[in-house]
């Protein structure tokens, strides 16, 4: 079946089977592989990417549902060769160890702060609920997400 | 893991998507948010051979006020329920339990009907709109008919939806003003609950049980006292009584009769203050 949409600001389509998923049509179709895959269950957050501007899972996502819709996957968040303010962030505060979870922490924070700009610590915590880190005992990304918006910033 | 192979199919209309569930029979199967199916569809524990796809009926995402009650359309997201000032303004439970649900990655994408429809007895909404006391309507070849909440959840997984029957709307009563609780207890960030308790006061006090059995529930033996008068301590004290919950790795069924108790006590308090 033919799937066409926006992926970071580009009209992308493919042939795909209506069982594949988005994060396989990112990953294996489109080769953008920043896009993580941690787990089988919908739990660990590492595929997040955002559809229409809200995070969502994308390994519980099919493409054939994304059909038509506007993806931004950790790839477009940087522009004219300046990382996002929160790919720096996440940098300078050292909110990242293997990085492994990092793609989806950013996805998810990025889309936490666009609809919670006064957003407190204990709402950064709870916004970033379905994203798990092995690494970093979470304290370096929130503060990150901190430094960038919500009531830290 | 990838679901086994399905055709898809985009239904364009609420009619369309029950035309398609009569020309397929068991062999379909709606599909909204994806949020309950995918996963199941994972691990080919579902493996439809049809899939319609209702996700893209936006004239069913909807919240409005309809006089007594509010209604809300089957395709309206968790999130759009969570952040609904008209909801948390006349049914506050329901707005304030759409926002414990899983994450906002799932909130962003799974439905209210989808919720209902799958009747999981684990699950946040169905407890929700029991002690809403809200109802549903269901669409099929002949029409539409409206289910009480009460008589929706039929048994694990099971519901009074016939199989070429889809959810449209869902009605729940006004409750401004009216005392409510939502009590959810889980060990870790993200979990479903291990057990919950929504409650709702009002004239006929309402309290529903998550995980409690094999369907989300209300709990007949907790109305009944506070109907009568009984304080919190001792309605509560009832909460387990004749209930047959689940046992795994997070309780056996006696640590949940107690939870309930305990649940169900917090609940009815916080409700009263
Ligand atoms: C990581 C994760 C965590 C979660 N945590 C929680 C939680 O804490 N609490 C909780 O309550 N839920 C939780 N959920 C489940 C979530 O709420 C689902 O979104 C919801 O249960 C299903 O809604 P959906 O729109 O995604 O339905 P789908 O998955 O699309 O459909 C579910 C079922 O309902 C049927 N269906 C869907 N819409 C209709 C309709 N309009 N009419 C008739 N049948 C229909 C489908 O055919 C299917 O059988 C979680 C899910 C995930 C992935
Ligand atoms: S890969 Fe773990 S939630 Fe998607
Ligand atoms: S940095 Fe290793 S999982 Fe988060």
């Amino acid at each position: 079946m033919k799937v066409e949409m926006t992926v970071n600001g580009e009209s992308r389509s493919a042939d795909v089977e209506p069982r594949t998923l988005l994060v396989h049509f990112l990953r294996d179709d489109l080769g953008l592989t920043g896009t993580n895959i941690g787990c089988d269950t919908s739990s660990c957050g590492a595929c997040t990417v955002h559809i229409d501007g809200e995070s969502v899972k994308s390994c519980t996502v099919l493409a054939v549902q994304a059909d038509g819709a506007d993806v931004t996957t950790i790839e477009g968040l940087a522009g004219g060769g300046e990382l996002h303010p929160m790919q720096e962030a996440f940098m300078e505060c050292h909110g990242l160890q293997c990085g492994y979870c990092t793609p989806g922490m950013v996805m998810a924070a990025t889309s936490l702060l666009s609809e919670n700009p006064d957003v407190d610590e204990a709402g950064v915590r709870e916004g970033l609920e379905g994203n798990l880190c092995r690494c970093t005992g979470y304290h370096n990304i929130v503060k990150a997400v901190l430094s960038v918006g919500g009531d830290g910033s | 893991m990838i679901p086994a192979a399905f055709d898809y199919q985009v239904a364009d209309s609420a009619d369309a998507a029950v035309a398609a569930l009569v020309s397929h029979g068991d062999e379909a199967k709606l599909l909204a948010g994806g949020h309950s199916l995918i996963p199941l569809m994972r691990f080919r524990l579902a493996t439809p051979a049809v899939l319609v796809d209702i996700g893209r009926l936006s004239d069913l995402s909807y919240i409005t006020d309809a006089g007594d009650h509010i209604a809300i359309g089957a395709l309206t997201r968790h999130r759009d329920l969570e952040t609904s000032e008209l909801l948390g303004a006349q049914a506050p439970l329901m707005a304030a339990v759409a926002g414990q649900v899983g994450d906002p990655q799932v909130r962003h994408r799974g439905t209210l009907g989808g919720s209902l429809a799958h009747g999981d007895p684990a699950s946040d909404l169905p407890a929700a709109l029991l002690a809403c006391g809200g109802s549903l309507v269901a669409r099929g070849p002949n029409g539409d008919r409206t289910i009480d909440a009460a008589d929706f959840f039929t048994g694990f997984l099971e519901t009074a939806l016939a199989a070429d029957e889809m959810l449209t709307e869902i009605r729940v009563p006004k409750a401004a003003g009216i005392g409510w609780s939502f009590q959810k207890f889980n060990r870790r960030a993200q979990d479903w609950a291990i057990v919950g308790a929504a409650v709702q006061l009002g004239d006929a006090p309402k309290v529903a049980l998550i995980n409690m059995g094999s369907v989300p529930m209300r709990s007949a033996a907790v109305e009944a006292a506070l109907a009568s008068g009984a304080a919190a301590s001792d309605a509560a004290s009832v909460a387990g009584d004749g209930a047959e919950p689940p046992e795994d790795l997070n309780g056996d069924a006696e640590y949940r009769r107690h939870l309930a108790r305990v649940l169900v006590g917090r609940g009815i308090e916080e409700a009263q203050s």
